[in-house]
C-alpha cells in the first residue's frame, strides 16, 4: 500500500500549532499513541489543491532539537528521520508565533537546516498587530530561504495560501543536503541569527504596554493574584454544585421513568430484578454525576485555553516547593479534582521524572467527582441539614472538610515521598507564560465531548458490568424456603464479605460496607449502587431511590461508621482506571502497586482513627 | 557614567535591563539548556514584571516578547545592568 505524502506540523509550544492543525484537518483527525511512549499522535487527512491527499501530523511542541521530555524526543526523532516512531515526513510546516519571532525562529532555523522541504506558517499575525507589531513576510522568506505564509489559524485566515504552497512543495524539488542536529550551529549562534532576522522583518513596532501585561499585573500580583485564584476556584466548585442541580434532576427523572416502564412491561421475577435493580439502577446512579464532571472540566479547559492556568502554576509554585514539588504539578492536580485519569496524563508536561512520579502518586488524593456520589449520599443521610455560625451549612462544611482532608493528605504524602522513594534534588520551575486569549469554543466543546464519551463508556461497561455481577453474586444461591438466614448472607457475595468483614470490623465497617467495597474496587461510585443493590435484595418490599436509601442507611449504620466510611473514601485507591493509567504512564506495575499499597494503608489508618475518635467522644 | 550591575533577583520591578552575564556553571544542565531555549543570553534585554512575594517564590520576567517564569535560584545566576 502506498502511503500519501506525510507533512508534519512542528514548532514551539504556544505557537498555535494545534489550532492550525484543527483548522486544516477539521473533524477528520485521529488521536493515537506513538509506539512505546505515552505521547499522543494527532493526525489527519488534507486534500491538496490538485486533489492529492496528504497525511498531516501534529508533532508535540518543542523548543529545540535537543529534547528535554518524551514529547520533545518524539519530535526530534520524527523530523530527523530516525524512523522509530514514524516514517520521515516529506515536508514540514514550521509554525511560528508572529509576536515571538526572536524565540521561535531559532527552532525554525534548526528545522530548516535539516534539509526537508519547509514552509513557515507565520501564525497569529492578528495578535502581533494588536501588540503594535508590523512584519514583512517577504523579508522573512528571503532571510530564511523558504516560503513564509501569514496565518491566523483560529480565524482560518491564510489557510488557502498555505495549502497552495504545500501543493507546490510536496513532491516537488528533491530535498536539499541535510545538516544533522549535531553538526548544527550552537544555540547562542542560532539565537543571535534568529534575533537578527526578526529585527529585519519588523517594519514597525509601537512600544507600549500590552493588555496581556495589564491582566498579568492583577493575575500575578502578590496580593490580588492569590485572591483572584481563590475566587476562581470558589466559583468553580460552587458552579459544579449549583449548575448541575437541574440536569441531575432530568437524568434522575429519566431513569425513574425508564425503571417504571421496564417494571410495567416485564413480569415480576428474575429478569425484571436484574434489569431494574441491577442495570438501570446501577448505571443511573453513576450517570447522574455526568453534569458535575462536565462543569468541572468546562472550567479547567477554559482556564487552560485562556492561558490563565500557567499563571495559577506561577502563584502556586511557592507552596508546591514546600512539599518538594513545582508549580507545574498544580495543573495535573487541579484536573484530578474532576478525575485522576486525565490528571495523571497531564503530568507529562513535567520534565523532571521524580517530580512527575510524585505528582502521579498523590493525584488520586484529590477529591475526584467519582467520590461525590458516595459523599453526597452519606452526608445527606447522617449530617443534619442545619447551619452553624448562622449561615454556613453543616453538610457543605463536612463536604469541604473532605476536600481539604484530601489536599492535606496529598501534601503530607508528597513530603514523605520526596524524602523516601522519590528522593532527590528538587527540580526547578521555568515556564513560558502563554499569551492570554479567548478560548476557542469549538476546541472546548470538542474537549468536553471527548470526556463525555470516556465517561459514558465507563458507565456503560465497567460500572454496568460490576453492578450486574454483584447483583448476581448477591442473588445466588437463594436461601431455602423458610430459612432464617437473610438472602444476602446466604449468597456468594455475602460469604465473601463475611471474610472481609473480619478485616474491616476494627475500623467500624459492617458487612454491608465490606460487600460494597469489593465492586467499588472497579470505581468508587459503584459503592453507592452496590449498597443500594444489597438493601434492595435484602428488603425487596422497601421503596427505591436515593432518599429511601438514606433512610435505610440511618437505620443500619452508626454515625462513627458513616464518618469512617467517608474518611476511607478520601484515601482508598478504588478505581481501576486510575491504576491502569498509572501503569501506562510509569511503564510497569511497580508504581501502581506502590500507590495502591500506600493509599490503602492510609485509608485503613485514617478511617480507623476517625471511627475510634468518634466513638470516644460519644457520637 | 557607571553602570549598575544587579542580579535579576534584586533589580527593581519594571526596570528595563540588559543581561550582563549568566553564570551557566551554577545551573543544573537541563535548567541551563531551558534557560537558553527561552532566549536568555548575554546582551539580551530583560525586565522583571512580577515577584510572587518578597523573600521567595518565582519571578516573572519579560524577555523578547515572551513572559517567562523562573525561580529565584536561577534568577540569582543572571546578572543584569540597568538601561536608563
Amino acid at each position: 500500500m502506498i502511503h500519501p505524502p506525510l507533512v508534519a506540523l512542528v514548532g514551539n509550544p504556544n505557537a498555535g500549532k494545534s489550532a492550525l492543525f484543527n483548522a486544516l484537518t477539521g473533524a477528520r483527525q485521529k488521536v493515537g499513541n506513538y509506539p512505546g511512549v505515552t505521547v499522543e499522535r494527532h493526525s489527519g487527512r488534507l486534500a491538496l489543491d490538485d486533489g492529492r491527499p496528504v497525511e498531516l501530523v501534529d508533532l508535540p511542541g518543542a523548543y529545540s532539537l535537543d529534547p528535554a521530555s518524551a514529547d520533545e524526543r518524539v519530535t526530534r526523532d520524527v523530523v530527523t528521520g530516525s524512523g522509530r516512531y514514524e516514517r520521515r515526513p516529506d515536508a514540514l510546516v514550521v509554525v511560528v508565533d508572529a509576536a515571538n519571532l526572536d524565540n521561535h525562529l531559532r527552532f525554525a532555523l534548526q528545522l530548516i537546516a535539516l534539509g526537508l522541504p519547509v514552509i513557515v506558517a507565520l501564525n497569529m499575525v492578528d495578535l502581533a498587530e494588536r501588540d503594535g507589531l508590523t512584519l514583512d513576510p517577504a523579508v522573512l522568506a528571503r532571510e530564511l530561504g523558504v516560503p513564509v505564509i501569514p496565518t491566523v489559524a483560529v480565524r482560518k485566515r491564510g489557510l488557502d495560501s498555505l495549502r497552495a504552497a504545500l501543493t507546490e512543495l510536496v513532491g516537488g524539488s528533491a530535498p536539499a543536503a541535510a545538516v544533522s542536529p549535531e553538526a548544527q550551529a550552537p544555540m547562542p549562534v542560532l539565537q543571535r541569527r534568529a534575533r537578527q532576522i526578526a529585527q529585519a522583518a519588523i517594519l514597525a513596532e509601537t512600544p507600549g504596554r500590552r493588555w496581556g501585561m495589564m491582566l498579568d499585573s492583577v493575575a500575578l500580583h502578590p496580593v490580588f493574584g492569590p485572591l483572584l485564584l481563590l475566587a476562581l476556584l470558589f466559583v468553580m466548585f460552587q458552579a459544579v454544585f449549583a449548575w448541575s442541580e437541574a440536569p441531575i434532576g432530568w437524568i434522575e427523572d429519566g431513569f425513574a421513568a425508564l425503571e417504571a416502564f421496564v417494571s410495567g412491561a416485564l413480569p415480576a421475577g428474575f429478569l425484571r430484578s436484574l434489569i431494574t435493580d441491577g442495570l438501570i439502577a446501577g448505571v443511573g446512579a453513576v450517570l447522574v454525576f455526568l453534569p458535575q464532571i462536565l462543569i468541572l472540566f468546562l472550567f479547567i479547559l477554559v482556564l487552560e485555553a485562556s492561558g490563565y492556568m500557567v499563571r495559577a502554576a506561577f502563584l502556586m509554585d511557592r507552596m508546591m516547593a514546600r512539599v518538594g514539588l513545582s508549580g507545574r504539578a498544580f495543573i495535573p492536580l487541579l484536573s484530578s479534582f474532576a478525575c485522576a485519569v486525565p490528571g495523571i496524563m497531564a503530568t507529562r508536561t513535567i520534565d523532571d521524572e521524580r517530580d512527575r512520579l510524585t505528582t502521579i502518586l498523590i493525584a488520586p488524593l484529590m477529591t475526584c467527582s467519582a467520590r461525590l456520589p458516595v459523599y453526597t449520599i452519606i452526608i445527606g443521610a447522617f449530617i443534619p441539614d442545619r447551619t452553624v455560625a448562622g449561615w454556613i451549612g453543616l453538610q457543605g462544611l463536612v463536604l469541604l472538610g473532605l476536600y481539604v482532608m484530601g489536599i492535606l493528605g496529598a501534601f503530607v504524602a508528597a513530603l514523605a515521598l520526596r524524602r523516601t522513594v522519590t528522593k532527590g534534588a528538587s527540580s526547578g520551575f521555568m515556564m513560558e507564560m502563554p499569551k492570554y486569549q479567548w478560548p476557542q469554543w469549538r476546541d472546548v466543546a470538542l474537549g468536553l465531548w471527548t470526556r463525555t464519551l470516556i465517561f459514558l463508556k465507563r458507565a456503560g461497561t465497567i460500572i454496568a458490568l460490576t453492578t450486574v455481577v454483584l447483583w448476581a453474586l448477591l442473588s445466588f444461591p437463594k436461601p431455602p424456603e423458610g430459612s432464617r438466614v437473610s438472602p444476602v448472607d446466604y449468597s456468594v457475595a455475602g460469604r465473601i464479605a463475611g471474610g472481609l468483614e473480619a478485616v474491616v470490623r476494627p475500623i467500624g465497617f459492617n458487612r454491608d460496607i465490606a460487600l460494597a467495597l469489593i465492586p467499588a474496587m472497579a470505581a468508587r461510585e459503584v459503592a453507592v449502587s452496590a449498597i443500594g443493590t444489597v438493601y434492595a435484595i435484602d428488603d425487596p418490599e422497601g421503596a427505591g431511590g436515593q432518599r429511601a436509601l438514606g433512610d435505610k442507611l440511618r437505620g443500619r449504620w452508626s454515625l462513627p461508621t458513616a464518618l469512617a466510611f467517608l474518611m476511607w473514601f478520601v484515601f482508598a485507591p478504588q478505581c481501576i482506571s486510575t491504576i491502569a493509567v498509572t501503569r501506562r504512564e510509569t511503564n510497569g506495575w511497580k508504581w501502581p502497586a506502590f500507590m495502591v499499597g500506600y493509599l490503602f494503608a492510609a485509608a485503613y489508618i485514617m478511617a480507623g482513627l476517625t471511627y475510634w475518635l468518634a466513638v470516644a467522644v460519644g457520637l | 557614567m557607571a553602570t549598575m550591575i544587579d542580579s535579576l533577583v534584586t533589580v527593581p520591578r519594571n526596570q528595563r535591563a540588559t543581561v550582563f552575564a549568566i553564570e551557566w556553571e551554577r545551573l543544573a544542565q537541563p535548567e541551563a539548556r531551558r534557560l537558553r531555549e527561552l532566549g536568555f543570553d548575554e546582551g539580551v534585554g530583560v525586565e522583571v514584571l512580577h515577584r510572587a512575594r518578597l523573600g521567595s517564590g518565582p519571578i516573572a520576567c519579560r524577555i523578547g516578547r515572551m513572559t517567562v517564569a523562573l525561580r529565584r535560584t536561577v534568577a540569582a545566576a543572571i546578572s543584569v545592568s540597568a538601561n536608563d
